[in-house]
């Protein structure tokens, strides 16, 4: 493999890649009557960004809880799809990432005025599954979760950037 | 016995711990975020930080989001020219 981002064959980075690759095939492969139309681009767009974000999460799995939230997100997205009667899964699910994400020191979010309450509310927002943690929890999954969205960008890079 | 006394004791003493830990995660996190790496390393308030932090998580989803638009748009070429089929071919490889 002369592939340059293949160094290590099981690190997160080559997991990653060969997942997006394999869906990228798919949505190729489907060659709809109009593939150039506006309405077209825009739903393979959404394949394409769906695809990178099950590849981030299927990559680290369920060792992170912004993985978990946002593995739940997806399937329950496709069990929607399929089923619209699913609705009492998913609820097990996410009641099942919030126990383990809120067990260890669980500390109200206004715990010691250290007055940056509001800015820790907005990354929640940001950060999959981030209204379940506590500010360590918080800022410990967002270094991780920052670090596979760069690589989840990296994982375009022979497009070009510009 | 004075359960409060070691209570408060035992609540400070957990509290200042929890504290370094906030400390140093909110410092390791800054070592992330480009806008904040250069020079100016211990003046960065742990507000700014996490200011800096959720800017920089937006910027990322809108990139993934731009990229994927042009990769849609490449995807839709019927006729794709020579340089387009290198890059699609590099991506599938």
């Amino acid at each position: 493999m002369n592939n340059p981002h293949h160094l290590n064959p099981t690190s997160l980075k080559s997991r990653f890649t060969t997942r997006f690759l394999r869906a990228l095939t798919k949505i190729r492969a489907q060659k709809p009557i109009s593939s150039s139309s506006p309405t077209e681009i825009f739903r393979r767009y959404r394949r394409i960004k769906v695809a990178a974000d099950k590849s981030m999460a299927y990559s680290v799995r369920s060792r992170r809880i912004w993985s978990r939230a946002m593995l739940w997100k997806l399937r329950s997205r496709s069990y929607r799809r399929q089923d619209p009667c699913s609705g009492r899964r998913s609820g097990k699910t996410n009641q099942a990432i919030m126990k383990k994400s809120s067990n260890e020191n669980t500390t109200t979010r206004r715990e010691d005025g250290v007055g940056f309450v509001e800015e820790a509310d907005e990354l929640r927002q940001l950060v999959p599954g981030g209204e379940t943690m506590n500010l360590c929890n918080l800022l410990d999954e967002t270094a991780h979760y920052i670090k596979c969205l760069t690589t989840q960008v990296q994982l375009f890079s022979p497009i070009g950037k510009g | 016995m004075s359960s409060r006394g070691l209570r408060s004791r035992q609540s400070s003493g957990v509290s200042r711990i929890r504290d370094d830990q906030i400390t140093d995660l909110v410092s390791k996190l800054q070592l992330l975020i480009p806008q904040l790496r250069r020079g100016r390393s211990h003046k960065v308030s742990a507000s700014k930080v996490l200011q800096e932090t959720c800017n920089y998580i937006r910027s990322l989803h809108r990139e993934v989001e731009d990229l994927s638009h042009r990769l849609s748009e490449l995807l839709a070429s019927t006729d794709i020219d020579n340089d387009q089929a290198a890059i699609i071919r590099s991506l599938l490889m």
